[in-house]
């Protein structure tokens, strides 16, 4: 196999480990932020579920968790689903685990925020929806970004266990070629993909936090 | 006309009670000062009035409307949404600590609470709000946001945020205590300037020259009772009470 077939391969690997990525932070962002309210809600029953959510998905390994999604419904209700469900699991694996990192995220940057900025809101006639998403969430917005970035980047890594699934997204593939070729450049130049991908979302991340620099 | 009336207000924090039966009312046009040693509980009274702080027992109304009432058992009970609602329109507070909105410019601190809690027309929100600035003296200041501020400067924007709701009372929580004295007379210079105007006001102050100065009525607390209330004159050169007097001997040298 010549280096550019492999590449091409690799490449193709890249547009699904990019699909995930998407898809991920699509569906965990907003998800972190109803369990970081469930986290903070005034009902005891609705902290303990999050607080018990957020234990279990930082407590285990992905991976682990990735194939609880694939196969617990086979081996909980004996549902027979289709292949497509590899992708969807993939999905929801990783949403699930994501947004229990963004919520603890978020909870530490909502209750960073000064009391006064509420009470300020309050006097002047907000109501609490109107209080929460003019004056709390952007500010909250510019204090988590650099925990979330660390969190983005990460991701971008995590996308290689989606080869527990046997989903064909790089890293699987770099492993097959290498197994079939008995040679570990795919794995190296997978590597060096990985780092591109990272540094493109490092600078991206950079340029929204000094967008939100606009102001201290 | 009284905008403001308190009676028989208390309030506990679990077994520990902080205002003891506090009974004030407030005249269209008058302005308050309310002196008084730290912990005496000025503040509180000030949080309970404008619901930030929730009373145990106690009636509260502004222009006749009730906000708080107290029922058979002695508990406090507030009124429904829409009346609190509607009531929360009549007064505008002042914060020690000004609690601008960082991320908006000095203009949207001003014009987004008209617009979008009052829903008023955006133009005339504009219009209103660069007159407000001049009079603070920051028509230039517009587009600054409150961290590129000095303290006196975000403590003028507040006050406008505070006025730009038309409010018939407005509340002062200590509004130069944050501030350094070369600062300070900016505020004094502002209230004053408000007080010339008609404009009903409450001040918690530790500036005992100037509550002498704008006040119509002093009433001075200590630990969480009204001591003593009248003119200036009558509190500050003719005070009845001991506490008072031992409190104004620090001020008068």
């Amino acid at each position: 196999m010549s280096l550019v077939n492999m590449i091409q391969q690799l490449l193709a690997g890249m547009g699904a480990s990019l699909a995930i990525f998407v898809l991920t932070l699509l569906f965990s962002l907003p998800l972190g932020l109803i369990i970081a309210f469930g986290r903070m809600s005034k009902s005891k029953p609705i902290v303990f579920v999050s607080n018990i959510y957020i234990s279990i998905m930082r407590g285990t390994p992905l991976m682990l968790q990735l194939l609880v999604v694939y196969f617990g419904p086979y081996y909980l209700f004996g549902m027979r689903l289709s292949s497509e469900y590899r992708f969807y699991a993939t999905i929801i694996g990783f949403s699930i685990n994501y947004a229990a990192y963004f919520a603890e995220i978020y909870r530490s940057g909502i209750q960073s925020i000064p009391i006064g900025q509420y009470e300020a809101a309050k006097v002047l006639g907000y109501t609490k929806p109107q209080t929460f998403w003019r004056i709390i969430f952007p500010q909250m917005a510019k204090r988590v970004l650099p925990p979330v970035t660390n969190e983005v980047i990460t991701l971008v890594k995590d996308t290689s266990l989606a080869f527990v699934l046997a989903y064909a997204e790089m890293f699987t593939i770099a492993k097959q070629i290498a197994a079939a070729q008995t040679t570990i450049v795919p794995l190296f130049v997978a590597g060096i993909f990985y780092y591109l991908f990272n540094l493109v979302v490092a600078v991206l991340m950079e340029q929204l936090e000094k967008r939100l620099n606009y102001y201290q | 006309m009284k905008l403001l009336e308190i009676s028989q207000l208390k309030k506990n924090y679990h077994s520990l009670e902080v205002l003891h039966d506090i009974s004030i009312s407030v005249n269209e046009g008058e302005v308050v000062a309310i002196i008084g040693p730290s912990g005496s509980g000025k503040s509180t009274l000030l949080r309970c009035a404008t619901m930030l702080e929730k009373v145990s027992a106690g009636e509260i109304s502004y222009m006749g409307k009730q906000a708080v009432s107290t029922d058979e058992a002695g508990k406090a009970v507030y009124a429904e949404n829409l009346q609190l609602k509607e009531i929360q329109n009549y007064f505008g507070l002042v914060f020690q600590n000004f609690n601008l909105f960082p991320h908006y410019s000095v203009l949207k601190n001003i014009v987004d609470a008209p617009i979008s809690v009052q829903k008023r027309n955006k133009k005339e929100a504009m219009q209103q709000a660069k007159q407000l600035l001049e009079k603070m003296g920051l028509e230039d200041k517009g587009n600054a946001y409150p961290s590129q501020l000095s303290g006196g400067q975000q403590q003028r924007v507040a006050i406008a945020r505070a006025l730009a709701l038309n409010p018939q009372i407005l509340f002062f929580d200590e509004p130069t205590s944050a501030l350094d004295p070369e600062l300070t007379g900016e505020i004094l210079k502002v209230i004053r300037q408000l007080a010339k105007e008609r404009m009903t006001m409450v001040i918690v102050t530790h500036e005992m020259a100037f509550a002498k100065e704008v006040a119509d009525r002093v009433i001075f607390m200590d630990g969480g009772y009204i001591v003593e209330q009248g003119t200036p004159q009558e509190v500050f050169e003719n005070p009845k009470m001991d506490r008072t007097k031992q409190f104004l001997a620090r001020f008068s040298s």
